[in-house]
């Protein structure tokens, strides 16, 4: 019988199946940090049962860490506090941790790919929305709550129904000054940001395939803001490429053992999505959203659309949301004032990201009023970008290179964007007071936020490169 | 986990779309190690300004607005995946969270701690809101037995959905990881029989 790529990964980790009842699913992998796991472990110690697979299970400290002296003890006491917490739990429970110090701590989106632990086919979760992001290798990703993450503390299993699958197909070439970022702002924008509750998303079309490893995992990363379970692309040689040789990656005849079982994870031919969806590459301009949830976007030379041309149903949310940007009807974006530019999240932490950027700003300068805080994915990252200069091309541009972290994407740590102030960021949620109380959120790629920085405004970054 | 059966009471409407984890309970207040106490943070930044006061204006601070059912509008409980936003509608006093549609992740949490998500259509939907603003002691029941909402001044009523096995573990009270530590021999005999091991 013909399958999708979902169902081909999802049917071959299902322990048992029982009408009436979720499948038991394996999980290969668990990845954890400080703010979703402290709970889980308490479960077990109040059931009296350790980690079951302790060797599959992956901890870094991100969300709660400060970006700037890292060196030194976390001052925010509840911070420290939790981040002191995952460090006794994960001895006690014999789990590796990756924390504060390590060379390979970072955005637990970031930093599983770069060690080769994301790898084609497996079955991946995190307590963090954001897990899709692994779905680039072809790997069944998922976030999922604290209860779950005990669930897979506990049996290295979880119980759930079989998603439904959409495929979005995109196709064609991108224009210049449009990148991964926009694609997928784009997506979202048009379907919404529930428009994809209850799917699995497979993207596929050759506008997906021409897209690096990094870009792809841009992609997969935000099926969370369009409500999807989980984003995925089938593996080919980008995705075999970019993992030989990773530290944690199948070695000699491992990995020829594991390159031939990679080469059958693809949705075949025929198979059937319960939803597909196909939109053209050459149709995207650079994004940017305009509102408070990642559905508000729309290309950067649009206009702010109209209340009135939203459902009637919908029309007060939106109006509320307008009110909390401070931006009104038919309005356009370019040159409104922007204050801050905060590139980095698990989104656009990458080195390609701080490469595109790098280029950008090379020879260029920040506007005075602008702050730009650029935080790096991980200490690889930061130390690859070291490595090429890109510090050196950031000071010289008045942009502050941080130290990894989840930083001000969520606001955890003392990285927030001051109430009323405009951020253009390239992390992947613009929700009230995401980036701090009051604080207004337009998402966008590397390139945008950089032209931003530069000119101070909502600039169409195409017309300065 | 907690129990539910059946439950009769008026309800806190909150009449905005997307409603999504960030608003239901900041990251700021995620520092807790505890399941407990994130009720005093719910709603945070509408329930509270910027000097910690009550705003007036938001519905959680409306004397006439008391009940364990919290009434929203679609897509509820959308992005962040922390378990803390079920927990702290659960710590403020809310058994029941009504809308007619729920963000996946929020929905698992929900039922994973005995929050029951009961999802109506559109149109149930307006009608609760519409009762609610003539009257605000308007009663609801919801029966998870019989899987059935009532409005109970109209005695206007709407099936809504449950899987199976979630309605007997909230009806009883029992976790998945009961159910599956139950199954451990199978587990380790998938493990020594999967089709690729990693």
């Amino acid at each position: 019988m013909s399958k999708t790529l979902v169902e081909k990964i999802w049917d071959a980790h299902v322990v048992k199946r029982q009408e009436g009842f979720p499948d038991i699913l394996y999980i290969d992998t668990h990845l954890i940090h400080e703010v979703t796991s402290p709970q889980a472990f308490d479960g077990l110690r109040k059931r009296g049962i350790p980690v079951f697979r302790p060797k599959q299970t992956v901890a870094t400290a991100d969300h709660n860490v400060p970006t700037l002296d890292q060196h030194l003890p976390i001052k925010e006491e509840l911070s420290r506090y939790q981040v002191d917490m995952l460090t006794k739990n994960c001895k006690e429970f014999g789990v590796e941790l990756y924390g504060l110090g390590h060379p390979y701590q970072g955005i637990v989106h970031v930093i599983g790919p770069e060690l080769g632990i994301t790898l084609p086919g497996k079955t991946m979760v995190c307590g963090d929305s954001h897990t899709s992001t692994h779905g680039a290798f072809g790997a069944i990703a998922f976030g999922i709550g604290t209860s779950q993450v005990e669930q897979v503390f506990a049996t290295q299993c979880l119980l759930l129904s079989k998603p439904k699958t959409m495929k979005i197909e995109v196709n064609g070439e991108l224009k210049k000054g449009v990148g991964a970022k926009d694609i997928i702002l784009y997506i979202i924008s048009k379907i919404s940001a529930a428009g994809g509750t209850g799917y699995f998303v497979e993207f596929a079309g050759s506008a997906i395939q021409s897209l690096s490893m990094e870009a792809r995992m841009t992609v997969c990363n935000m099926s969370i803001e369009m409500g999807a379970r989980g984003g995925l692309i089938a593996p080919d040689e980008t995705t075999f490429e970019y993992i030989k040789g990773r530290e944690f990656a199948p070695k000699s005849e491992e990995w020829d053992k594991a390159l031939a079982y990679w080469k059958t994870l693809y949705s075949d031919n025929n198979a059937l999505f319960d939803a597909v969806l196909t939109y053209n590459a050459e149709d995207i301009e650079p994004m940017i959203t305009y509102g408070t949830n990642p559905g508000m976007g729309i290309g950067i030379t649009e206009n702010i659309p109209a209340t009135t041309a939203q459902p009637k149903s919908e029309q007060i949310s939106y109006q509320k949301a307008l009110d909390y940007m401070g931006f009104a009807d038919n309005e356009p974006l370019i040159g409104k004032p922007v204050d801050y530019v905060f590139i980095g999240s698990c989104t656009n932490s990458r080195i390609e990201d701080l490469r595109a950027v790098a280029t950008f700003v090379k020879d260029k300068r920040k506007a005075d009023h602008v702050e730009v805080w650029i935080v790096p994915g991980s200490k690889q990252v930061e130390a690859q970008a070291k490595a090429e200069g890109i510090d050196k091309v950031f000071e010289a541009a008045g942009f502050q290179l941080r130290e990894p972290g989840c930083s001000a994407c969520l606001g955890m740590n003392e990285d927030k964007i001051p109430a009323g102030k405009y951020c253009v960021s390239t992390s992947n949620r613009n929700f009230e007071g995401r980036q701090g109380p009051n604080a207004r959120t337009l998402l966008a790629s590397p390139l945008t936020a950089a032209a931003a920085a530069v000119t101070g405004k909502i600039t169409d970054v195409r017309e300065l490169i | 986990m907690k129990k539910f059966e059946k439950l009769t009471s008026a309800v806190v409407p909150l009449s905005i779309e997307n409603i999504d984890t960030d608003q239901i309970i900041p990251a700021r207040f995620l520092k807790a190690t505890t399941r407990e106490g994130f009720g005093d943070n719910l709603f945070r930044d509408w329930r509270f300004d910027s000097n910690n006061e009550p705003k007036p204006e938001f519905v959680l601070n409306n004397n006439a607005y008391k009940g364990k059912i919290l009434v929203a509008g679609k897509n509820f409980g959308c992005g962040s995946s922390r378990e803390h936003a079920a927990w702290a509608i659960q710590d403020y006093g809310f058994d029941v969270v009504i809308s007619s549609f729920f963000a996946d992740i929020f929905k698992g949490n929900a039922l994973n701690n005995g929050l029951l998500p009961v999802q109506v259509s559109d149109g149930f939907l307006a009608d609760i809101f519409n009762e609610v603003a003539k009257d605000p002691q308007t009663q609801l029941t919801v029966d998870l037995e019989t899987q059935q909402v009532t409005i109970d001044a109209t005695g206007k009523s709407e099936s809504f959905e449950i899987n199976p096995y979630k309605k007997s573990c909230l009806l009883n009270g029992y976790d998945d990881i009961d159910f599956i530590l139950n199954q451990k021999d199978l587990i380790e005999t998938y493990e020594e029989n999967r089709p690729f091991k990693y």
